[in-house]
């Protein structure tokens, strides 16, 4: 079994941070995992996207280029990547930022407002963990407990951000599983 | 979880490097970034150097006078050090240069390439001479390579080079790291560390007498025949019953080892050599095969590996290419069609005869 994910966004989103807790997150229930993050003549503000796989296979080539599973965290990262998704496979879009014109027939679409979650939980900048909640509770493919103890392997000594991180987190999985904190923040 | 590239920063400590001397290029500036700061912190020496020219031969200087010394580059990079790899050669001086791969000729790109396997592993500078060359193929393989690398490096006194691309560079995978490498360095009689109370030694490559300087070029070619002999060094993946093997080493393995999965279970009887010495090139494994019918190289150039594997299987064997390059890797998909393509032909082959 093996899950490619490839997570798009503006630098500053935390896409490569999103990428690298899921990868750890992985990692920690014992499963194959690579994490890749695209390289380029890039500059400040432009688009970053990293690839990320989890399998209990070992893996092959860590470049994702048919995900499974995509988040879209800005509009060109929506335009960019969103015919390249497997039919079957699920696309997760910051419904905060982009406006999703056309649909795809053949595969699953979550739009969560992310942006907009992350800033009532006081934190622009916890988008990222937002989504990887929702991932969390869309795709099971690891558990909120290992994500929650990858975060302090990712982001060792900022022990202070861990509390608002972890809210991002759960956050995003009520949004998704319908909990009461998504209708109340919606 | 680390970055292949500070990855091998950390091998090289374990390793016990303790300089390091490099000039900025990407895919690779992680790894001097990380000595930059890892160093330090161990007692060793970073300096970033002007140019590669000079990374290289303070590279030499430091190895000369007994030290495990590495730099590290991408292609354009690795042009420049050849002269001063060639120095080291000559002069019976161990260092470990690495080399993160990019798209070439000239300044070319800066997305993963393999096609700088004719300079690693036909010496890369001027004279009769040949580095020991690895080709990793994860992060995992670039530690253990890593500490390898410095000792072979130590016990035949020549520069090893380790190859990958920007793909193992970038990319984050689980690593274990050793405490300690399985050997202490060897002691270094022969290094420039002040003459008080020994005959003094003297490192240089400056030969004139064209007798003398044959006899030294025998004694290296000697060194280099033991390399082969011993240093060999390859994995092999289903080969036993396979009718069409796959050689390919690195990143493209990796592509090639996803699209023999896909063959398998389409019946296809596959199987694939990856080389992790590309030089000493693993030419027995090619020589042995039973069942084999087809050869299939697959690189990310436009051919450079597949002459060893035609000198290797010596005309018995037909053997067929598939190569992306300027920085384009190849897709599981794209060697998977090439590879039923090549066994749609082997089996019109096998009903004709009948």
């Amino acid at each position: 079994m093996t899950r490619e994910f490839l997570l798009a966004g503006f630098g500053g989103q935390g896409v490569m941070s999103l990428g690298m807790v899921l990868t750890y997150a992985g990692m920690l229930e014992g499963r194959q995992v690579s994490w890749m993050p695209s390289y380029g003549p890039e500059q400040r503000g432009g688009t970053a996207n990293c690839s990320v796989i989890i399998s209990t296979e070992p893996i092959g080539c860590p470049v994702v280029t048919e995900p499974d599973v995509l988040v879209a965290m800005n509009p060109p990262s929506w335009e960019r990547f969103c015919g390249a998704v497997r039919p079957g496979g699920l696309a997760v879009v910051n419904s905060s930022m982009v406006k999703v014109s056309r649909a795809r027939e053949d595969i699953r679409l979550t739009q969560i407002p992310a942006t907009s979650l992350a800033e009532g939980l006081g934190n622009l900048r916890m988008a990222n963990m937002v989504v990887l909640g929702a991932l969390v509770g869309l795709t099971g493919v690891v558990g909120m407990d290992s994500v929650k103890k990858a975060l302090d392997k990712v982001f060792p000594g900022r022990e202070h951000l861990v509390a608002a991180n972890r809210a991002a987190l759960d956050k995003g999985l009520a949004w998704v599983t319908g909990g009461a904190a998504a209708g109340a923040a919606g | 979880m680390m970055k292949g590239n500070e990855a091998i920063g950390e091998a090289a400590i374990v390793a016990g490097c303790r300089c390091f001397f490099g000039y900025p290029i990407t895919p690779q500036n992680e790894l001097p970034e990380y000595m930059a700061r890892r160093l330090p912190e161990v007692g060793g020496v970073f300096v970033q150097a002007e140019s590669e020219v000079a990374a290289i031969n303070m590279v030499y200087g430091a190895a000369a006078a007994g030290a495990r010394a590495m730099t590290s580059s991408s292609s354009p990079g690795v042009s420049l050090k050849q002269e001063g790899i060639s120095y080291l050669s000559a002069c019976e001086l161990p260092c470990v240069v690495v080399n993160m791969v990019r798209g070439g000729p000239g300044l070319g790109g800066i997305q993963p390439a393999q096609s700088d396997y004719f300079q690693a592993t036909r010496g890369g500078g001027h004279g009769d001479y040949r580095t020991l060359v690895y080709g990793a193929a994860s992060v995992q393989e670039l530690v253990d390579l890593t500490i390898e690398a410095f000792d072979a490096a130590d016990r035949y006194r020549n520069p090893v080079l380790l190859l990958a691309d920007g793909i193992l560079g970038q990319m984050m995978e689980p690593a274990v790291f050793p405490d300690s490498p399985p050997l202490p360095p060897p002691a270094k009689p022969w290094a420039v560390t002040g003459a008080s109370g020994r005959p003094r030694n003297l490192i240089n490559s400056l030969i004139l007498q064209p007798d003398m300087l044959e006899a030294h070029n025998w004694r290296l070619m000697e060194k280099f025949r033991q390399i082969e002999e011993r240093e060999v060094r390859w994995e092999e993946d289903q080969l036993d019953d396979a009718e069409l093997v796959v050689v390919a080493y690195g990143t493209t393995a990796r592509v090639v080892r996803a699209a023999l999965g896909a063959a398998r279970r389409e019946g296809l009887k596959v199987g694939l050599l990856r080389p992790i010495t590309l030089w000493p090139f693993p030419a027995q494994p090619l020589r042995r095969l039973k069942r084999a019918r087809a050869v299939l190289t697959v690189e990310m150039s436009t051919g450079q590996m597949v002459e060893d594997v035609r000198l290797a299987v010596e005309g018995r064997l037909p053997v067929q290419f598939y190569g992306r390059t300027g920085g384009v890797v190849p897709t599981p998909r794209e060697v998977l069609a090439r590879i039923k393509e090549i066994a749609g032909e082997l089996a019109q082959e096998a009903g004709g005869r009948k």
